[in-house]
């Protein structure tokens, strides 16, 4: 297997993720409606920002900043922890094994041939952030386009590569939905995905800044927002694609380990 | 009638308990886990009472009961309702729904008693510690009529939510492949962390009509600070019982729907 192999193979596969996508529309649609809870912390921070603003968000400033939060969760979803387990625990993986491509090309490219169907729900919910807020809910910028699309697939890849890295353990023990159970609560606290991680006391700030959750949502929507400056936000990127770097490293390092165990249950 | 259906809920708890004992080990885990759980869900509640006393009429002890509703129904939920109507949802999609048809009692009651999980009884545990610990931030003890009102209330809120759950699972009879059905019904429900009070507009709407999330743990809030009136009390209790016809009628109609894999 080489990489040009894949290379090679990887449009047919996003067609094939796409046409899943199309074929299961029911539980995307389940899915979009399950990550409502933006809308829900929309409508108790304005609640909260009603009497005086929080930090420097008033009550417009949080209804961008939520929308931006859907718009980015639907864009950055795997559920490729989830798909590892399953197939691990049925013995179907051994299916995909005798491909001549590693399976976690087809995981990803399920993901991402998804995107269609997802903007499909993102765009309108960004056009009315605009209608609702006005300019200040997109870049204003001309750096900021192509560095939120940057941000947006760096915060895909870390929601990809760790979830490939829990779903991997499987491998090591029976079950790892717990292990990822663990991982949303901590990505639901750190991330941003509730309150901008700025309205955070200053040390747990500090360590959301160095945690890989808030570059999964939290930065792609401070980009889409306008919160801060260019040297603030390549920064952040640094960060992010650091993370990036080591996910990656540390879970196709773990997959290798961990198929070397697998024996197709019951196959 | 009844004896038999009580002895046949016997027979099934003996049966799901003794499925628990297996796994000794997983208890000490999951009540750690769930412990985990209440403390970091109790993360946006510090954010959002950071620096202000009161959000929407509500102040950080009086939200905290609201919390510690939250965390009692969880419980509730995830122990005694969830685990059994997932199988449900297995069954619909492996066509093996026709070996719990063919049974001679009530499909919805053998369903819905399947499995229990008595470890989520910690979430329970942690939900009557946010209580103590709320009325002690507040200065005061419950008031007592409240106390039996929200008894009631708490009885109210488990049928709601049991009926929720069969309004979601009859979904799958129509809908194929909804492993996540699960993870839907739980971020609708996550809603209600927080005092009804702070939703307005449509969500309001909803989350008193059709969901009726305000019910559940809003309500018991307010009636342990003793200021929910004697008509909302039975406006809660008419409300949960609606449903439950609603959603009895719903779960029989679907199961009319249901046609097994093999045919």
């Amino acid at each position: 297997m080489s990489l040009r192999n894949a290379a090679r193979a990887f449009p047919t596969m996003l067609r094939i993720g796409f046409s899943e996508a199309l074929a299961y529309r029911a539980e995307l649609l389940i899915w979009v409606v399950s990550t409502t809870m933006p809308l829900i912390m929309m409508a108790l921070w304005t609640a909260v920002a009603r009497d005086a603003p929080v930090g420097r968000y008033g009550t417009q400033g949080f209804v961008g900043y939520f929308l931006a939060t859907f718009v980015v969760r639907q864009l950055t979803g795997s559920w490729a922890a989830w798909q590892i387990n399953f197939e691990v625990r049925q013995g179907t993986l051994a299916m995909r094994l005798l491909r001549p491509i590693s399976p976690l090309w087809a995981y990803a490219a399920e993901n991402l041939g998804a995107m269609p169907m997802r903007l499909l729900v993102a765009v309108p919910v960004a056009l009315l952030s605009v209608a609702a807020v006005g300019r200040a809910a997109v870049p204003q910028t001309a750096w900021g386009w192509p560095v939120l699309l940057l941000a947006i697939f760096g915060g895909w890849l870390i929601t990809f590569l760790a979830n490939v890295a829990i779903g991997t353990m499987v491998f090591f023990m029976e079950s790892s939905q717990k292990l990822m159970d663990v991982w949303l609560v901590l990505f639901f606290v750190f991330s941003g995905y509730m309150y901008p991680v700025e309205l955070f006391p200053p040390v747990l700030r500090a360590v959301a800044d160095w945690l890989p959750f808030r570059y999964q949502i939290g930065l792609p929507v401070e980009v889409m927002t306008g919160a801060h400056g260019l040297a603030e936000t390549l920064g952040l990127l640094a960060r992010q694609w650091m993370w990036i770097f080591l996910l990656g490293v540390f879970s196709f390092t773990l997959w290798r380990r961990g198929v070397r165990r697998f024996a197709a249950y019951g196959g | 009638m009844i004896r038999r259906y009580l002895r046949l809920l016997g027979v099934q708890l003996r049966s799901s308990s003794l499925l628990i004992l297996q796994y000794r080990g997983d208890f000490l885990l999951e009540g750690l886990v769930s412990l985990f759980w209440t403390v970091t869900a109790l993360a946006p509640l510090f954010v959002v009472y950071r620096g202000r006393e009161s959000v929407a009429g509500w102040s950080f002890g009086e939200a905290l009961l609201v919390v510690g509703w939250f965390t009692l129904l969880q419980g509730v939920l995830e122990g005694a309702i969830t685990p059994s109507l997932n199988g449900v949802v297995d069954h619909i999609r492996k066509g093996t729904l026709d070996f719990v048809l063919l049974k001679p009692a009530d499909a919805q009651f053998l369903v819905s008693t399947t499995r229990f999980l008595p470890w989520r009884a910690t979430n329970v545990l942690s939900g009557v510690g946010l209580f103590v610990y709320a009325f002690h931030l507040l200065d005061r003890g419950p008031s007592i009529p409240g106390l039996f009102a929200s008894v009631v209330l708490l009885g109210s809120s488990t049928l709601l939510l049991y009926s929720m759950w069969i309004l979601t699972v009859s979904a799958a009879f129509f809908v194929v492949r909804v492993d996540n059905l699960t993870y839907f019904f739980q971020s609708i429900f996550d809603a209600a962390r927080w005092p009804s009070a702070v939703f307005k507009g449509t969500l309001s709407f909803i989350f008193t009509f059709i969901i009726p999330l305000a019910l559940m743990t809003t309500f018991p809030a307010e009636a342990m600070l003793g200021r929910l009136s004697l008509k909302s009390l039975l406006a809660a209790v008419g409300g949960s019982l609606a449903f439950a016809f609603v959603s009895r009628r719903v779960w029989l109609r679907s199961i009319g729907h249901y046609t097994s894999a093999s045919s």
